[in-house]
Formats: C-alpha cells, structure tokens, sequence
C-alpha cells in the first residue's frame, strides 16, 4: 500500500517533477560528448548528465600509469584533415579546429591528463549542455502511446531528482572494476587502488592476475625494481599488432613478454582464475594453490594444513611464494541502474561485459535506448575499434543520423553525382575517409543507383550490419542495386597466433587484390538489397552476404590508393561490368567523332561533351593519347589525299568499338615497368 | 607427294630389315614327326600342325597356314606341317583331337596349342603366334586397376603402349603384335580387349568395336601421383600407323635448330607431317623453350616442333614474326607468321588455310592482327584521358602564376584581388589533372590582366575546404568577386575558352550602357575596351524604362550567361530611337555578328526568365555555322538531323551561298545546316573513314539522322552542290527514295573488357547459393569486336593457375617482352622492400 501511495504521489506532481528533454544521454565522457556535440548542431533538445565535476572521469582515474595508449601522430606529410583523423585516435568530432588532439599534446602516447583537459575544453568551447554532479541512479520506462518509441525514459538522479526523456543514449562506458572471487581473494589488491610508485615494489615478488593492457601496464612499471614478476590469466596473451585489434597488448606495454622470453625471471601463465586460491603464510607471504586443496578444509586451521601444489608436483610453476598480488581484470558496463523492464541484459560469452545491442547500437531490450562509446563495443568487440574513440566518435555519428531519420525525418546527408563521378567518389573516399578506416568492416560507404545507372547517391558511413533495413533507417531508396564500400583485413591474417611477419604477406598485383592481407577497400555490388534473412546466412567471418559481384582493391604499402593502373583501373573495370556500361573519360574530339558514327554515346560524353563540358585537353595530352594509340591523329594521314581503299573501314570499326585499344601493347608494358 | 611415298616406303623397309630374318622357305613340306622333332634347333620357334595324309576338313585352315606361313618366317617362325604316319600313335599324331590343332614350339618346348578354330586366318595366326611367343612382352590386362598397376611400376622407367582391341585374331590385333615384336624391348606393350577399359582410358564415348592405341609417356614421370601423359593414335591401327605413332613418340618434343630451317629435315618431315618453328632469341629463350613444348605436346602425333635461335641463323623475315612453318611438301617455302596465342599454332596445323601468312606491308599486318589480339589486356589503360595524363606526369607544369590555396588562406586570399579564379581539382584525378594543363596555359595567356588572381586548391589536400565550398565534382572552375556570388564555370575544359570565360566575366552580365554611344560601341565591339569580342556576338537588351518585366528577366539571364555570352543592356530614354534603327521596338534584342558588321533586331515577347535563355541561346547559334569539337553541342541539343558539308578547307563561295540560301529559306528549319573544315576538324576524317572506309571526293553533303534511325544519306557527288538540287534530294529522301549510305552504329557501351572476377576466385571459400549467378560476364556487345569475349574470361586467373603460371607453359605466344616484363611483375610484392 505505501509503495502504491508513494507511485500515486510522484504521478501527483508529475508535472513539476519531470524535467523532460527529448534526447538524456548519460555520460559526459568522449562519447557522451560526441554525441552531445551533433545534437547540438542539429538544434535539438537534449542533455547530458556527468556524474562527476567534470568531463571524462574514466580519464580523471585511468589509465593509473597516465600514459594513453592511443596514438596521437603529429604529422602525416599530409594536409587532409580527414585523412589525418586516420592516425588521431583521441580527437573527437567537430568543426571546430581549435578541437584537435594534437594541438594538446606533442606525445606520440599522451598523458591522460592531456585528455581530461581536451574533454573539458571541448565541452566549453562547443557550449554544450551538460549537466554536471548528476549521477544517474535509477532508470524506467513510462509507457505512452504518443512517445517516440511508445514509452518514456524516467530516470533519477542521486538527490531523487527526475528527468523524463524520449530518447536515452547510453555513453556511460564501462567503468566497474571486474573481479574474482576465490579463497584468499581478499589478499589481492585492485588495478584501481594499487600503488602506481615503483619504489614500493623493490625487491617484492609479484603476480598479476589478467594478461590486458593494463596488466602489462602494471608489470611495465615496476618491471626494473621487482624480483620477478608473473602473470596469470585465462587465455593466452594476444598481441595487437598480430590481431590487428587495438584493445589487445599493444607493444608499448609489452616489455614483460622481452624478458620472460629472454628467460629474465618474468613469466607468463595460462589458467583459470576461477580455479585459484591464496593462503597466506606466516611471514605475510602468499601462496598460490588450487581451490580443490582447499575444498572440504578448515583454512582457519592455518597454512600448514594445507595442501600446496607442490607438495604433489614439486616443479609447480607458481610454487614460490609471492610478496603481492594484483588483479587488472578490466572493467564491465555498470547494469545495476536499469530497471528490469528496459532489459539490459549482458551479452554471452566474450562480451558479457557489454549490454547486448543490435548493430543500430539500439538496445536489445529497449526501443529508444542507444548505446554508445565503449560500452557499445559488443557490436565488433576484438575486430574493430567501435570501443575506442576513434572508433566509436564514427558510430556515435552514425546513432545521431539514425535517430534523425527517425524522429526528424531528416535522411541521412547524401551527395548525388552523375554516373561519371562513380570511381572518383569511391577513390576519393577509400583514400581519405576515417570512419571507413578506423571502423573497418562495421562502418560501409553505400552507392544507391538511380534508374538506368545515369546517376547515384553517396552515403557515408553506414553501419553495416544493418544494411537490409537501410530504406528504414535513412529515407533512402535502394531500388536499382547499390555498392557497398567497406575496409578488411584478408582473412586469415589476423589471429593471437598468426605469423604476421610472413614472406611474401603482401600482395602487388592487382588480379591478386583478393588474396590482399592488409587493411584494403573492398567493394560489394548489390543488385538488391540483401535482405535479413541473407544478412544472417551470410558466410562466417563476412561482413556481407554473398554480393553479386566483389572488388577488392589491391593492399597498398603507403594505403595510397590512387595509382591510375593499379587501383583506379580495375576498379574502373569492376564498376563498369556491374553497370554493364563504359566509364572511361574520352576527350572532346572523341566524342566528338562518337556523335557523327554512334546512335548513343559513352556516360562521359553524354554528361560531359554533349552538355558542353567536354574535355578539349591540351596539345601535349592529345598527342601521348596518340602515342599511345588510344587516339587517332587525322591530321597528317589524311591531308595527303585518299588513301586505297584498303581494311580502314574494319579497323576503324574496331577502334570505335574499343576505342581504348592500344595497338602498341608492348610499349605499354616497357611503360607500366617503368612506373 | 612422290617423295612423301618414297619415305614412306624407306622407313617400311627399315622396319623389316631390323627384324631378324631366318630361314628361306615358305613352308615346310611335310616332314614326319621324327624328322621334325629331330630338326627343331633350340631357341627357335616353329608352329606345327600335324596331319594323317590328308584330311578334307583341314584344308581351309591349311590354306591359311600357307598364306600366313611367310609373315610368320620375318619374325622367325617357322611353319611345318607334319605327316602323321598311319600308324603313329604318339603324342601329336595319335590323338584324334590333337589333330585340329597347331603346335607352336621354341626349340623342344611346346609353348601354346591353339585350336585350329582361333587361327581362322592369317591375321589370326599371325597375332596368336606371336602373342604367345611375346607373352613376357605384351602383358594382358582385365582391369583397369591391372593398367593403373602396369603403369605405377612404369613411371620413370620407360614408357607404354597401350591397345585395346575388340577380339583377338583381328588386323588390329595383328598389327599391335607385330609392332610389340619391333618395340616390344623398347616400351612395355599393355593389351586388353575389354571395353570398359576402352571407356576409361578414351576421352569421349568411344566406338567398342574399333580398336585403339594410347602410347603413355611413362618415362618422363618423376612424380608416383603424376599420370603419365597419354597421346592417342588418330590413325587406324595398322602396323604403318602404329610404327609410324611410336616414331613420333621417340621423337625428341621439341628440336634444337641453329641453322638454316630451309635445310632441317626431322623425323616429322620424313612421315610427311609439317614442322612448327618457335623463333626464339637469347632473351626469352627460357619462355620460348617452355612455349614450344607445351605446342608440342598439342601437336605431338600432328606435328614436329623445333625452337630456332634467331640470334644464330640470320632470318630475313619481320622482326615481329614468332612462328614458322615448314610443310612437308617439297618445294613450299617456309611460311613465317605473327600468332598471339598457341591455339592459333594448333589450329594452323590443323588447318592451314585459317591463318593467312603475314604480308609484306607490315604496316597492314598490324591493323590486322590488332583487330584480333588484346582483348585480355584488363590491366591495361584503356581511358585516353587517364593514360594521356600519366605520360605526361613527368613533365613539370608551370605552375608559377597560379597561386595555390589552401584552407588557411583561402578566405584571406579572395579579397585581394577584384576577381580570383580558383580551380578546384584532386591531384590524383585524371580529367583534373588535364584540365589543370590547359589552365596553365590560361595563366599564361592572361599574365598580367589587372585585377584578375589565378589559383588552385587541390581537394585531396584540403577536403575540408572543397565541400565548404560545396565543390562535389572534380574539376570545377569558380570565378569569386567581391560582393557577388561566385559564378561556376560550366563551358567546355579547353584553354581558349577558359580564358574566354573568365575575360568575359570580367564585366558585368548584363553590362550596364549608359550612353548611346557606348550603346553602339558595344555593338560593334569596341566598348568596353577591356572586353574581347573577336570570337563572341554581342546581344545588346533594349528596353524602354516601362517594361522593367522583360529588364528583370535579361538580367537574370544575365547572371545565368555571365561569362558565357557577352551581354549589354540599354535603358535611356533614346532606347527607342536605338532599337528602331534596327526596325524593333522596346523590349527588343540586339544581337551584332562579326564586329557590328550585321545587327539583327529580335522583338522580346517572353518575359519569364527559362524562355528568355532558350530564346538567347537559339538566337546565338548561327545559321550556317561551320561545326568544330567545341561547338557541336549547342547545335545537337537542337535535337534536329545534320545537313552537312565537309569539305577539305574553306568551302566556296559558290557552295557557301547555296548553302545559306538553303538554310535562310525556311527560317523555322527543321535540320541543322551546316559544314565541317576538315583542316580544322581532322576528326572530320574518321567520320568520313567510318561511313566511307575511305576518304569520298570532297566536298561532300551528308544528311545525318542524328537523332532518329541515325540513317546517313550521301548526296550524289556527280551534282552539283545548290539549293535546288539538294532540296530536290531532300524530297527524294524524305520519301523514302533514297537508300542510306551507311548507319550511324546502335552498339550500346558496354564494358571494353572483363573485370578480374574475384568472387569467382574466392568462391572455395564461399558455399555457392543457387540463384546466384557464379560468376560475372561481361556483356557482349551486339556485333562488332567482341566486348571483352570468352578469351578474357578463359585467362581469368585462378588460383591454380598463377601459382603454376611459372612453370607450365603459358598460353600466350604474344611476344616475348611483354611476358618478360609480366614474369618481372609476378610477384612483386612490397614486403619484399
């Protein structure tokens, strides 16, 4: 009776109570900011709620050591802002200059105060509303049948205040500290609370428990002053640069596997955490046994009671006693606020550290709830970089142009170019776009062809795995087949125990780009949108479902892609035989001829020449065209007089067929070797 | 052919000297058993039947005996027939059954008796005999697990020859055993008369009842899991074609030649069979040797082939020549030739008539093969504008006018100069990079125009700034004046008429004419001074100060036409005095041809801005315009049919005037007159080229349906070119009484070739999905050269097929330098930096 009493009450003053916004997002961390940012620009109503004083509070506390593992490049040799986000992994998103990383900071790794002031700053300069000392505590859904998305988010602040929202985005991260429970766990102390000051490890003998970056970030500490040092974790160690994810050990903090494998004392084990336990000795010193020793024991009974591995297999690798234990186990998505009816649920497996989202960043549980930054990560959690923040400041983006669709019947920006344009926008876009660089394979550049291949529509950075509802989610149609523009790695390249480093691991030749092993463009071609039911057949370790036709783009050492014949034209090719159409660039005095001897005309005389804009070129450029037989030169030939009536007539058919043909194929080929 | 057959006969004599001769008679007579006992010499075999006096029923089979009796002493088998005694009861004589047999003994050993049934006749006998006689020789197989184990114990020993015959005691079966008495030491003999054997070992459905030899080299297989590569005897199983198979296969595969190929005569040329010459030269001789071999194998049994070092025998032949062939025929010339793939090789074996040889005019031999080759080339440039702008890439543009902008001063920039041209390009882009040629020319050209700054920004260096500027397309060409929207160029990419463009958009459009002075100075094209009017009319808006409609709608026109049309406007109180030297009233237009030498006075009815452009573009386009590359688009959009006239420089006066009598008599005409310099336009030429295959008389009147059917009507060069016959013509034509000289093609663009199918190539990876096509085919292009064709997705690369590409002989007999730089290509891979 007093809970419906207290119900009835909030109804009440329900009015005063509520302070409604159409957009709560919860955390002013990078992506709580982000998406705070493009809200902004597009005038809606929205909020942030910071349970902290300040900006980014993650950053305020990790990583403890202060070094940023993200890489912060000063220089490219490059001038493309775009292209120069590729190698910034901590700006984030704006228009706004003054915004990028690396005018904070000349550290290749910055420090993480470096980000905490960047976060701060880019909250002021951008003015964005955010809505400090506020940490959410409760959050329910009101059921209303002209809401959004049918119901309302009613969340509750620590001083019970209420805020009411349409829509709730998720930036929260994942900030609870994982543990362990075994016997003797007590004694473990956490990464978070953990002396960061070598010198209280001198002459210590140390385990760490887990094998993530912040484990060897602990151990990189205190490496020099330690006896040994030993980690325990689960699995085996994975190393970034041979997975190719970025949230696996990155060299930087690698410095134990040097000396373990350099047999320097320094170890590394695999097992079960689960399966451990501590005692503790006399001296304070602790042993590492197994929680079966221990089982059907009274510990109280003391140490020397108990069974130590090595009493039965006295080479028991951790049989030494340890000075200190350290538990970095990273961290998990705080679940405990949500209440049961939003049905935030872990995800299985590898990613129960994560809410179970679908690949809109969408709740599985909740229409309306996003989730964004890193604890969105489920959605390529050990592929791509959806958990960091050069990842997820793209997806994030991406969340901001769904729900605009949605609610504002904004559709998502696209450009319309005639079909001329077709390679030159994909090349533009593989050599320059980040989003499709960082969140390679989750993020797609999509190609929508209007009728009869004469035009189409660009648009960037789509989330992948929600190709079959793209109508849906952008306002756009998709009618006459579409392109698909997304980044991979070869197959089979990337693995914890994959040799990186083979012979021959790179791939030159164009004919051979599928076998390419680096971060390449690939193209799929589309007559129709796939549907669902493709998209959950597709084949495992694609991205897509079976295409109609696929390019890849050969891997390129510089990831340069604009080499006139080994990238431009076979995709130029590829294009072209989807289409079913020619897309080479003729000059004007081709067209020309073209309009005197052809009924119809090629796509770059059609919507160049005949519309007045026809390449006239220069005299130099016309005689190499000429040179390379891919032009007639009718001037000195013919002026002479008639020529006998000899096979002109066959040839020239031909030549105004393929008009391309080069007639002096060996020359060509001294060429491309030259090059 | 007289000498084919002596050779013929030679080597058939040679065949029956080697075989060991013994003995002289013919058969035998009749020695008693004793006696032929007595006489058999060890080691010898002899076939015996024997016989009491004379039975009536043996005498067929004697008769046969006899007849075979001869054959069998070449290969040293002597036939007796024995007289059995009357009272003889021994073993041979005695028994009744004995006696419908033959008895065939080495020295005293009897070896094998055959019923006299299975010697049915000489063929029989022959075969039978030495069937037995070559048991260890000939090994007899049931199944083809026994042929699969025959040639496993084979491989890298020695070779076999494999024959199947419908039964035994046949002419094949006969001729199988004689050529095993020759080669039977040489390759291993395998014998079956199974026909599922046959099928397993034929390609295709094989006739059971005719007989069949495979000779499989055997030898040459290092590889246990390698089967050995098998070459069928075309021919019908006679001892000839047998022997002369077995010949072929000893033969070396490909011959050596350092000298003269008029003097090479090699086993292949002895059996009346052509010789192939691969030309080879030091260079590339390793993919020469390897090419050779591999037409080798496909002609073995067809043709010999022989490598011939051009660096050693001095060839009076094209340079170009790969391929020579030498028939057997005395007195044919060796025929040299340009092939491109080996098949064509092979097919020219076949049938020699297919392949024309290279003629003389090297120039024509090229056209001609060209037609035919190339159509695999994916990975060569095929765009005109991209491969024009890569050979040029080395040359250094001078650039050194044109100031380069980038987003930090692009915004301070601007104001500095009254008016900036900037182009906007991608420095990877191919039709930018082209048009940033001619833009450099257009500095050079206007050096020194004051107020006027040229610049560039280069998109792929500062996205940012082009899509601020809302630059979606590579190149485009922005004129920015102070106060005033920036006017986007959207004339042809040429250096004229960029410079054209931004000269005129140096004045207002429309300019402003305050006097009646600069009213007619304009006209004439002297006012204003900075404004160049060589090459443009000039279209001068008259306008009373009431019809300020029609002033608002030339106006927007204006800035529509702004530096495309040079346009003035006068509105002063004499603007009706002004317009009514010209016999219009206010609204009206101006428009000044050549210098104000002809002004033409056009009432202004339409007052709407869409109708006031068309109107003025129309007006603008001459009556009897001489066509060019740059300006046939504004008189194609007319959309009407073409009359016109080519001619080989300026045409004449006379025809001229003809010419504009005809197009000024029907003022709303429904076609386009005009006339083409082919001085001017060489271009003209190919079209010429295309409907003619030859360059007509010139001048020449076309009619083209450029819009509809694309019919091209050739006015009868005999007439002369007026008014009258041409409208006469014109009739005739539209009645359908003429007959189209040519048609303008209806090929639609399709792919010029096949892209690399990768997801064919990646399928093993894939589970294939029915209703999906496999793979992607180019479209083939209704007639004409194929688009591309099977040949480009035969050569498709698997995965297979480029790991192998190194060691087994390509297909491609194209030159050698193009396969030297593409093997140099293979596997260049970076990592190997």
């Amino acid at each position: 009776l007093g809970l419906a009493m207290y119900a009835s009450g909030l109804c009440a003053v329900s009015g005063a109570a509520f302070l409604y916004h159409d957009y709560c997002v919860i955390g002013a961390g990078p992506a709580g900011l982000q998406a705070a940012y493009f809200l902004q620009r597009a005038g809606r109503d929205y909020i942030v709620f910071e349970r902290s004083h300040a900006p980014g509070s993650f950053f305020a506390l990790y990583p403890r050591h202060r070094k940023l593992i993200s890489i912060n490049k000063q220089y490219t040799g490059k001038s493309n802002s775009e292209f120069n986000l590729r190698h910034d992994w901590n700006s984030l998103l704006s228009h706004d200059r003054r915004l990028l990383f690396r005018r904070y900071s000349r550290d290749f790794f910055p420090n993480a105060d470096t980000m905490v002031r960047y976060l701060e700053d880019f909250a002021s300069l951008l003015k964005l509303r955010v809505q400090y000392n506020t940490a959410i505590i409760h959050v329910t859904l009101e059921k209303n049948e002209q809401a959004w998305n049918g119901h309302y988010f009613l969340l509750t602040d620590q001083d019970r205040k209420n805020y009411k929202c349409s829509s709730l985005l998720v930036a929260a991260g994942t900030w609870v500290p994982n543990v362990v429970n075994f016997p003797g766990s007590e004694y473990v102390e956490g990464y978070e609370t953990v002396s960061i000051n070598p010198e209280d490890f001198t002459g210590q003998t140390v385990l760490i428990l887990g094998r993530g970056n912040s484990a060897f970030e602990t151990a990189e500490n205190i490496l020099g002053v330690t006896n040994f040092i030993h980690m325990v974790s689960r699995s085996r160690v994975r190393l970034s640069w041979a997975t190719h994810y970025v949230g696996d050990l990155r060299a930087i903090n690698n410095g134990l596997l040097d000396t373990y494998q350099l047999k320097s004392l320094d170890g590394l084990l695999e097992g079960d955490l689960e399966d451990l336990a501590i005692v503790k000795d006399k001296k304070g010193k602790l042993h590492i046994t197994l929680r079966f020793y221990l089982e059907n024991r009274n510990i109280s009974a003391g140490i020397d009671s108990i069974t130590l591995p090595q009493d039965e297999l006295d080479n028991f690798a951790t049989r030494a006693p340890y000075d200190r234990v350290i538990r970095c186990l990273g961290w998990k998505f705080d679940f405990s606020i949500y209440n049961r009816s939003l049905r935030m649920m872990p995800g299985k497996g590898n990613i129960k550290k994560y809410p179970q989202i679908k690949p809109s960043y969408e709740s599985r549980g909740t229409r309306g709830l996003f989730v964004l930054g890193t604890a969105s990560h489920s959605v390529d959690f050990r592929k791509s970089a959806g958990g960091f923040i050069h990842g997820f400041r793209y997806t994030t983006r991406a969340v901001h142009r769904l729900l605009e669709n949605r609610h504002h019947g904004v559709p998502w920006p696209s450009t319309v170019y005639p079909i001329t344009q077709l390679t030159n926008s994909i090349i533009k876009r593989v050599n320059e776009a980040s989003g499709l660089y960082q969140m390679f394979s989750v993020l797609a550049d999509i190609i929508l062809l209007r009728e009869n291949a004469t035009a189409f529509e660009y648009l960037e950075e789509y989330p992948v795995g929600v190709l079959a509802e793209l109508e849906m989610q952008t306002g756009r149609k998709a009618r006459n087949g579409l392109f698909v523009i997304i980044m991979e790695y070869g197959r089979n390249f990337s693995g914890a125990d994959k040799d990186v480093f083979y012979y021959n691991r790179a791939v030159g030749e164009a004919q051979h780009a599928w076998q390419s092993n680096f971060l390449h463009p690939v193209i799929y071609y589309y007559k129709h949108l796939p549907t669902e039911r493709e998209m959950r057949l597709r084949p495992p370790d694609w991205p897509l479902p079976r295409p109609n036709a696929i390019h890849h783009i050969v891997e390129d050492f510089l990831t340069d892609w604009t080499a006139p014949n080994a990238h431009i034209l076979p995709l130029r090719r590829f294009l072209e035989n989807c289409l079913g159409t020619d897309l080479r660039n003729f000059f004007a005095e081709s067209c020309f001829l073209f309009a005197f001897t052809h009924q119809k005309l090629p796509p770059s005389c059609q919507q160049g020449y005949v519309r007045m804009q026809g390449l006239l070129g220069s005299q130099e450029l016309r005689q190499h065209a000429v040179q390379a037989g891919l032009l007639q030169d009718y001037t000195h030939t013919d002026l002479s007089g008639d020529r006998p009536p000899d096979s002109h007539h066959g040839s020239q058919e031909h030549l105004m067929r393929d008009h391309g043909i080069p007639l002096r194929p060996l020359q060509h080929l001294v060429n491309a070797k030259d090059e | 052919m007289p000498a084919q057959k002596d050779r013929w006969v030679s080597s058939l004599v040679f065949l029956l000297f080697s075989i060991p001769l013994c003995g002289s008679a013919s058969l035998q007579q009749e020695p008693s058993p004793q006696h032929y006992f007595s006489g058999l010499e060890a080691g010898k075999a002899s076939l015996a039947f024997f016989s009491p006096s004379v039975s009536p029923g043996a005498q067929p089979f004697l008769e046969h005996i006899e007849s075979s009796a001869e054959a069998l002493q070449d290969y040293g088998v002597s036939v007796v027939k024995v007289n059995c005694p009357k009272e003889d009861v021994s073993r041979y004589c005695g028994k009744e059954n004995a006696l419908r047999k033959a008895f065939l003994f080495r020295g005293h050993r009897l070896i094998r008796e055959f019923p006299t049934d299975a010697l049915f006749d000489g063929n029989s006998i022959v075969a039978n005999v030495l069937f037995a006689l070559l048991f260890n020789e000939v090994k007899y197989v049931e199944t083809l697990a026994d042929l699969e184990n025959i040639e496993n114990v084979l491989k890298g020993k020695s070779n076999m020859v494999f024959a199947y015959v419908p039964a035994t005691g046949t002419a094949e079966h006969r001729a199988v055993m004689e050529a095993a008495f020759v080669y039977g030491t040489i390759h291993q003999f395998v014998l079956t008369t199974e026909a599922a054997l046959l099928k397993a070992t034929s390609p295709d459905d094989p006739d059971v009842s005719s007989a069949w030899l495979l000779f499989c080299h055997c030898q040459q297989v290092t590889e246990p899991a390698q089967a050995c590569r098998k070459t069928a005897l075309a021919q019908p199983l006679t001892l000839l074609n047998i022997h002369r198979h077995l010949k072929l296969m000893g033969a070396p595969l490909v011959t050596e030649v350092a000298e003269d190929p008029e003097k090479i005569s090699t086993v292949h040329l002895q059996l009346g069979l052509p010789l192939v010459f691969i030309l080879s030269q030091k260079e590339t001789y390793e993919a020469d040797r390897r090419t050779a071999e591999f037409v080798a194998w496909q002609l073995l049994g067809k043709a010999g082939v022989a490598l011939l070092s051009r660096d050693l025998v001095e060839l009076n032949v094209l340079q170009r020549s790969n391929v020579a062939l030498k028939t057997p025929d005395e007195g044919m010339p060796i025929q040299y030739l340009v092939l491109e793939d080996t098949d064509e090789v092979i097919t020219l074996v076949e049938d020699k008539n297919k392949v024309k040889p290279i003629q003389e005019d090297e120039q024509e031999g090229e056209e001609e093969d060209e037609d035919q080759q190339e159509n695999n080339n994916q990975d060569i440039q095929d765009d005109q504008v991209v491969e024009a702008v890569s050979r040029d890439k080395k040359r250094e543009l001078p650039l050194e006018q044109i100031l380069v902008l980038t987003e930090e001063n692009f915004h301070s920039s601007l104001p500095e100069a009254a008016r900036t041209v900037v182009l906007f390009y991608a420095s990877w882009e191919a039709v930018s990079l082209a048009v940033l040629r001619s833009y450099s020319e257009v500095a050079a050209h206007l050096q020194g125009t004051p107020g006027l700054l040229l610049s560039r920004v280069n998109c792929w260096d500062w996205p940012g700034l082009c899509s601020q500027e809302n630059v979606t397309q590579f190149p485009t060409l922005r004129v920015y004046q102070q106060g005033q929207q920036p006017v986007t160029y959207g004339g042809m990419w040429g250096a004229e008429e960029l410079s054209s463009f931004i000269l005129l958009s140096q004045v207002p459009c429309p300019l402003k004419l305050a006097t009646m002075a600069e009213a007619e100075g304009y006209l004439r094209g002297e006012f204003p001074a900075e404004l160049p009017s060589h090459h443009h009319p000039s279209l001068l808006g008259v306008f009373s100060s009431a019809t300020s409609k029609a002033r608002e709608a030339f106006e927007e026109a204006g800035n529509i036409l702004s530096g495309h049309v040079r346009m003035g406007m006068y509105f002063e109180d004499d603007a009706l005095a002004l317009s009514q030297k010209y016999s219009v009233s206010p609204p009206a237009l101006l428009l000044a041809r050549s210098g104000g030498r002809s002004v033409e006075g056009i009432a202004l009815s339409k007052h709407n801005v869409q109708d006031m452009l068309q109107m003025i573009r129309y007006e603008l386009l001459d009556i009897f315009p001489e066509i060019t590359v740059p300006n046939l688009p504004q008189y194609l959009q007319l959309g009407k049919p073409f009359l016109i006239l080519f001619s080989a420089g300026d045409i004449s006066q006379v025809e001229s005037e003809e010419m504009l009598k005809l197009a000024k008599g029907r003022p709303q005409q429904t076609f386009v007159v005009c006339w083409l310099n082919l001085k001017k336009t060489p271009v003209g030429y190919g079209i010429l080229r295309t409907h003619f295959s030859t360059t007509p008389p010139l001048p020449l009147l076309l009619w083209v349906n450029l819009h509809a059917g694309g019919q091209v009507f050739k006015f009868p060069s005999k007439q002369p070119i007026t008014e009258v016959n041409i409208l006469l013509w014109l009739e005739k034509l539209q009645a359908g009484l003429e007959i189209p000289s040519s048609t303008l093609s209806e090929e639609d663009w399709t792919p010029p070739l096949p892209a690399y199918d990768f997801l064919q190539m990646m399928e093993p990876e894939l589970s294939p999905q029915p209703g999906h096509s496999p793979a992607q085919q180019p479209p083939r292009s209704p007639g004409g050269a194929p688009a591309g064709g099977d040949s480009g997705t035969r050569e498709e690369p698997s995965q297979e097929g480029t790991a192998a590409e190194g060691g087994v002989p390509g297909r491609g007999l194209r030159g050698t330098a193009p396969r030297m730089a593409a093997r140099d290509k293979h596997g260049r891979r970076h990592g190997e930096l």
